[in-house]
Order: C-alpha cells, then structure tokens, then sequence
C-alpha cells in the first residue's frame, strides 16, 4: 500500500482528527472488491458537461488546455462507459465554491465542474482552463500545487476513486503534503498528468494526458 | 499493474458534486439521518457520503452540523455501503448501515463489540445513523 496515502499523516493537519485509529476490517473480497459498483445512472451527464470553457455566457480566462486519459480496471482492461467528474479553481486559483475565501478574482465565465462518460476505450476527454495554485492554512506559507480533482466510479464497489491529478513542472510539488502523504515517489508520479503534443490542438489548446487504474475487475463479457 | 493513488476530496467540492435530489434513492423509502463526527466529537461539515445498494444510489453533503440524509428502501440484503470522502481524509473510508433488526447480517470479522456501530436506530418513523471517523465509539469500516 505504499502507493497509497495513509490516513494518518500528520504533516496534513486535517488527518489527525479524522483518521480512523483502527485498522479497515478486511472482508472477503466477493463482498466488496467484486460487488457491483454503485448504479451513478441518477447523476445527469450533458455532452456540454465536458466542455468547461463553454458553460457560460463567453469564454473564460486562462489557459486552455485539453485534458484526456484511458481508465483501466486492475486486469488492465478498459473500463468503459463510467461516469468521470471534475472539478477546479479557475485560473486565478480561485473556487466557485462560497467555502472558498482565497482573495483571488472569480471569473463569471468559469464555474470550473466537468462530467463525462468514458468512451468504448476508456478514454475520457475534457476541455478546460489550467487551474491556478492556491494558498491554504495548513501551515505558514501552504500553498496547493494546480490540480484538477477527479472522480471516477467503475466496474466494483472496490473500483471507486477520488483523487487529484498535477501538472508536470509544478515547483509546488515536492512541498505539498497531501501529494508528499504518498510514500513511494513512484506512487506520487502516478498523480502528474505529462505533456502531450499529440493531444494538443494547433492554434487552439495544449493536450495532457492522464491515464488512470482502478481496483476492482470488470465482469468478462459473454464471448 | 498499481492502481492510481487515492487523495482527498478536499474542502470545494460543494459546487461541483452535488445533483438535483442527489439523496433520495428511492421516493417511497424511509429516511435516514445522521451526522459525521470527528475525533473531538465535532461535526464534520465539509463530507460527501455515497450509499448504494442493488439499484440504489444517493449522495449528500454534510451541512454545518454535520448532518446528512438519505430516503432509501431497505435493500434485500439489509445493508447499504457507505463511503464516506472529506477533507483530511486521503482516503474514503467504506462502512455499512445495517437497518434495524438485520444484525444476524453482520459479517463475523467484526468485533463483537464494535458492531452496533453498523446497526442503524430506528427513531419513530425514521432511522439514525451517525459516522464516528475516529475515538472510542469509533464506526467499523472496511476494506
């Protein structure tokens, strides 16, 4: 589990009072890795739901980018047809979220929450802004590296995962610890989407790619 | 193969996650509160908790006390499983609501005396559930 983060990890401070001190009961894996994932049909998914820079009245600020990636289950085969959402700050760093009180403008072309289905590969492709950094108060002079949060669901009740996906060449990286609360490098390496030119759109937007495993196992599919 | 590592929904995820009658899986069913506690006892504003079961699904945002809902039926194997996402916790964690009188269910790897932490109380016409994350009435979850 090193590639996974703990859920005690006290250099992030809002793990001390919210992490479980037992251990998670380990039940037998048809009773949770292989159950069927949670039915997500009631979430609404707009084919404009994918397109963030297009929501509103104009176009936002910032940098555009396009964000794309292929979801695998734990036999490395695509998952198809789940349900991916995101979220982010706008390119000043700032959330259209009232929790959010970081002095940095809102932009009223920007609400910054994707949905989208994967396709018949897995795949998944946004159209966003790159997200500005933020400072928060976890310690004197925190500041979040730009990050997109995702959510996806997939084939098991196991399969389930939110997480949080950074740019390569982030200065703010090896200082953050909710990355840092990873233990392995390799594991905190699986989070950093890369540059893609193949992705990227001539005259338009620069391409990232991320792609994404989850637990769990999808059904075999009658031959 | 690794699976992509898991991190905290963090505190802004309000604008984003929510959905039209996100917490109502099924119009007909009974209604179950609760609140989200931390180890301090204080409520824990800022979750997201999921529950499915069979063709169930719901989710719902804690408020400023901590509390959540949910209008479900009673699956047929007598639980719902619940994830729970909040700011601090770099992983969800994964627990069960067991409805009132199905504890004969519960798995035989939970501690005797743990286990009425998964047994939902029924309260007049609706149940209750509360989610201890951390300290001494601590709720069982599961991996």
């Amino acid at each position: 589990m090193e590639f996974e983060p703990p859920y005690l990890y006290p250099e992030y401070r809002a793990t001390q009072l919210r992490a479980p001190h037992h251990s998670p009961v380990r039940l037998p894996d048809h009773w949770f890795h292989h159950a069927p994932g949670p039915v997500f049909g009631r979430i609404p998914v707009r084919p404009e739901d994918a397109d963030l820079t297009r929501q509103h009245a104009s176009e936002p600020l910032g940098e555009r980018i396009i964000l794309t990636g292929a979801v695998t289950d734990s036999g490395g085969r695509p998952v198809r047809n789940t349900l991916v959402e995101i979220w982010q700050a706008n390119a000043a760093g700032r959330y259209d979220d009232p929790v959010d009180d970081h002095p940095a403008p809102l932009d009223p072309n920007f609400t910054g929450a994707g949905r989208c289905l994967t396709d018949e590969h897995g795949r998944y492709r946004f159209v966003t802004v790159k997200p500005g950094a933020y400072p928060w108060r976890n310690h004197v002079n925190a500041w979040r590296p730009a990050h997109v949060h995702f959510s996806f669901f997939g084939p098991a009740l196991a399969s389930r995962l939110v997480t949080q996906m950074y740019f390569p060449g982030d200065p703010l990286i090896p200082l953050d610890p909710i990355l840092t609360s990873i233990p392995d490098e390799r594991g905190r390496e699986m989070l950093v989407s890369r540059f893609d030119l193949e992705t990227t759109q001539p005259e338009w937007a620069l391409g990232y790619r991320w792609d994404v495993e989850l637990r769990g196992a999808t059904p075999m599919e009658p031959a | 193969m690794t699976p992509t590592p898991s991190q905290t929904v963090g505190p802004f995820f309000g604008f984003a996650l929510p959905f039209e009658d996100d917490s109502v899986c099924a119009a007909d069913g009974v209604r179950i509160e609760g609140q989200v506690l931390d180890g301090a006892g204080d409520p824990v504003p800022d979750a997201l908790l999921e529950v499915s079961a069979e063709d169930q699904f719901g989710r719902c945002r804690t408020d400023a006390e901590g509390a959540f809902h949910f209008v479900v039926r009673e699956p047929r194997a007598g639980f719902l499983s619940v994830a729970v996402f909040a700011r601090g916790l770099l992983r969800q964690l994964n627990t069960r609501i067991y409805f009132p009188g199905r504890q004969g269910e519960l798995p035989p790897e939970v501690d005797p005396a743990r286990r009425h932490t998964l047994l939902a109380l029924r309260q007049r016409d609706l149940l209750r559930f509360d989610i201890r994350l951390q300290g001494s009435d601590e709720t069982v979850f599961f991996e």
